[in-house]
């Protein structure tokens, strides 16, 4: 038996580790590359006037926009009411009641699909369902939009929560002579309690960045909010509009919104990580 | 059948709730045993059979649980003992691919039966599993939730019974001053007390106890086998157990099952002294299993 030097073991072993280490330095730096952007550049347009202010015209200073944060508020207020809901009760459904049944299988594969369909196509499919029949752009319809992509990631993080969640205690909370219903909403949500918050910020977090679908149905405005039966203004689109205008005032509020959203999303994501954190201890 | 269902009022439970059942005279307990149908039995077991899908678990089992007593299920891995008992509270019902056919009579009674209310059923009929299960919540909710499923109290009621079912499952001492804090945070050991006072709290008729001792440690074991025989006289008891000699100790009488069969029935001391059936004696003198 002929043993084999360990040299080019050992030299791919290192190879490996440098490629790989340098694949994970190149990713980090990207992220803080933007991150490093977005502060630099959107930091100077931040002042009070920007968060209580309506938008100016170009040239004239001043001015903020205050009616696209109040409107992302509310279009991502009212798709969390609407879509957490159902896609909790899709959750329980797929968990508790159509494990394995025709119906559960196809909901979780449509779900899976539907995590994947690109949010242009969402916003395509409210728009005609919506704003063509109406002739209106409406901040409902952004709701909606909004709504349907969170339903899928709803329901998937529900279930795989709730399945973690062991049989034990589903049986403990029944032999007691709970309903099933009772056993589920007292005793297995508690259980499942933190994975669930978690899986329903991080849908809040996905959304809130999204443009493609507000773009077809909220569109923008340069008013306050009064209804949401009408054009809405919200942060994205806002972004999209004065990111691709010529003035220089616009593009800099452009980057004051991004790093509005940026911070927003971060706060969810790590306020998300922290409960997951403090599930665990 | 039906006249038979008819004839037993089903919250007759509820509404004597606080008192403890009168149960059969501990006179009858310590008389001697021929067989335990010597008295009513509180369950009996007629003709059961038990599948999982397509498997068939148990064949045909016939087995008479003598009320005031702690009947024992001994056997090998795999034998259906644990199988057997999740048929008395109907709670593997949860899975829908398993199904039992026979007759379980509780109080002459058809647990089997499709008009049998479940809800009321699993209140006479109690589990204890072999982890602990604590809910994840306090102590005291721990113990109140089967209370609040089952019956309107008030604050100071949910209080005292809550103690009340503390303090025969001998945790009172340990939680008194801890009520608050999540129930997980207990020992295995108390965490298994605490799911015992859970379950005795809506005051049941039979505790069921599938291999309660298996998941702790040999002090808190014994504790619970203490806490066994203390309130044996006020609940039917069958518990299924791995361990022959707590089933000798705990135990008034014991089955031995085997591949899905009840191949003996009789007195603890008969069968751990003079089994009359070879399989038994070759698994109880541990020639297998």
């Amino acid at each position: 038996m002929i043993v084999r030097s360990a040299a080019p073991r050992k030299s791919v072993d290192i190879g490996v580790k440098v490629i790989s280490s340098l694949a994970a330095l190149l990713g980090i730096t990207i992220l803080a590359w933007i991150l490093y952007e977005v502060i630099k550049r959107g930091s100077a347009s931040l002042n009070w006037s920007f968060f209580t202010q309506l938008p100016t015209p170009p040239g004239i200073k001043g001015g903020g926009v205050a009616n696209a944060i109040l409107g992302t508020s509310m279009i991502t207020l009212l798709a969390t009411l609407a879509g957490v809901p159902i896609g909790l009760l899709s959750g329980v459904y797929l968990a508790e009641f159509g494990k394995r049944t025709s119906l559960g299988s196809m909901v979780r594969f449509t779900s899976n699909v539907m995590m994947g369909i690109p949010s242009i196509i969402v916003g395509l499919f409210v728009y005609t369902l919506l704003v063509l029949p109406w002739q209106q752009f409406s901040g409902y319809a952004g709701a909606v939009s909004l709504a349907i992509i969170m339903l899928p990631i709803v329901a998937r993080t529900t279930e795989d929560m709730l399945r973690l969640v062991p049989n034990s205690l589903r049986e403990s909370a029944l032999a007691l002579g709970a309903p099933r219903w009772k056993a589920t909403l007292g005793v297995v949500f508690r259980a499942a309690k933190t994975g669930m918050i978690t899986g329903v910020l991080l849908a809040i977090a996905r959304v809130s960045g999204e443009t493609a679908p507000l773009l077809f149905t909220s569109l923008n405005s340069p008013y306050w909010p009064k209804s949401l039966s009408q054009p809405t203004a919200n942060l994205t689109v806002t972004i999209f509009n004065y990111a691709m205008s010529p003035y220089r005032s616009w593009q800099e509020t452009a980057w004051g919104a991004s790093l509005l959203i940026m911070v927003a999303v971060l706060a969810l994501t790590v306020v998300a990580r922290f409960i997951i954190k403090e599930a665990k201890k | 059948m039906n006249a038979c269902l008819n004839e037993t009022p089903e919250h007759q439970g509820r509404q004597q709730y606080f008192r403890l059942p009168d149960r059969v005279n501990s006179d009858n307990n310590h008389g001697q045993h021929i067989s335990p149908v010597a008295v009513q039995p509180k369950i009996s077991t007629r003709g059961l059979n038990f599948f999982y899908g397509n498997h068939q678990a148990l064949t045909n089992n016939n087995l008479d649980v003598a009320p005031g007593n702690v009947t024992a299920i001994i056997g090998p891995s795999g034998c259906g003992k644990s199988t057997h008992i999740r048929v008395y509270n109907r709670i593997f019902e949860l899975y829908r691919e398993q199904k039992a056919t026979g007759e379980v009579l509780l109080d002459g009674v058809n647990i089997l039966s499709p008009s049998v209310d479940v809800i009321e059923l699993r209140r006479k009929v109690g589990m204890i599993f072999q982890k602990p299960t604590p809910f994840p919540m306090s102590i005291f909710e721990n113990v109140a939730y089967g209370l609040r499923l089952h019956y309107k109290l008030t604050r100071s009621e949910l209080a005292e019974h809550v103690e009340i079912a503390m303090k025969r499952a001998a945790l009172w001492d340990e939680v008194k001053d801890k009520l608050h804090r999540p129930g997980t945070a207990l020992s295995g050991g108390q965490q298994q007390r605490l799911c015992i006072a859970r379950a005795i709290a809506i005051e049941p008729e039979v505790l069921l106890m599938d291999e309660p001792t298996s998941a702790i440690d040999p002090v808190a074991t014994a504790k619970i086998e203490e806490l066994i025989e203390s309130i044996k006289s006020m609940y039917t008891i069958v518990i299924v157990t791995h361990n022959m000699q707590q089933a000798a100790r705990v135990s008034d009488f014991t089955a031995f099952f085997y591949e899905g069969n009840v191949v003996e029935f009789g007195p603890t001391t008969q069968i751990f002294t003079n089994p009359s059936n070879k399989q038994t004696e070759d698994y109880i003198t541990g020639r297998f299993g």
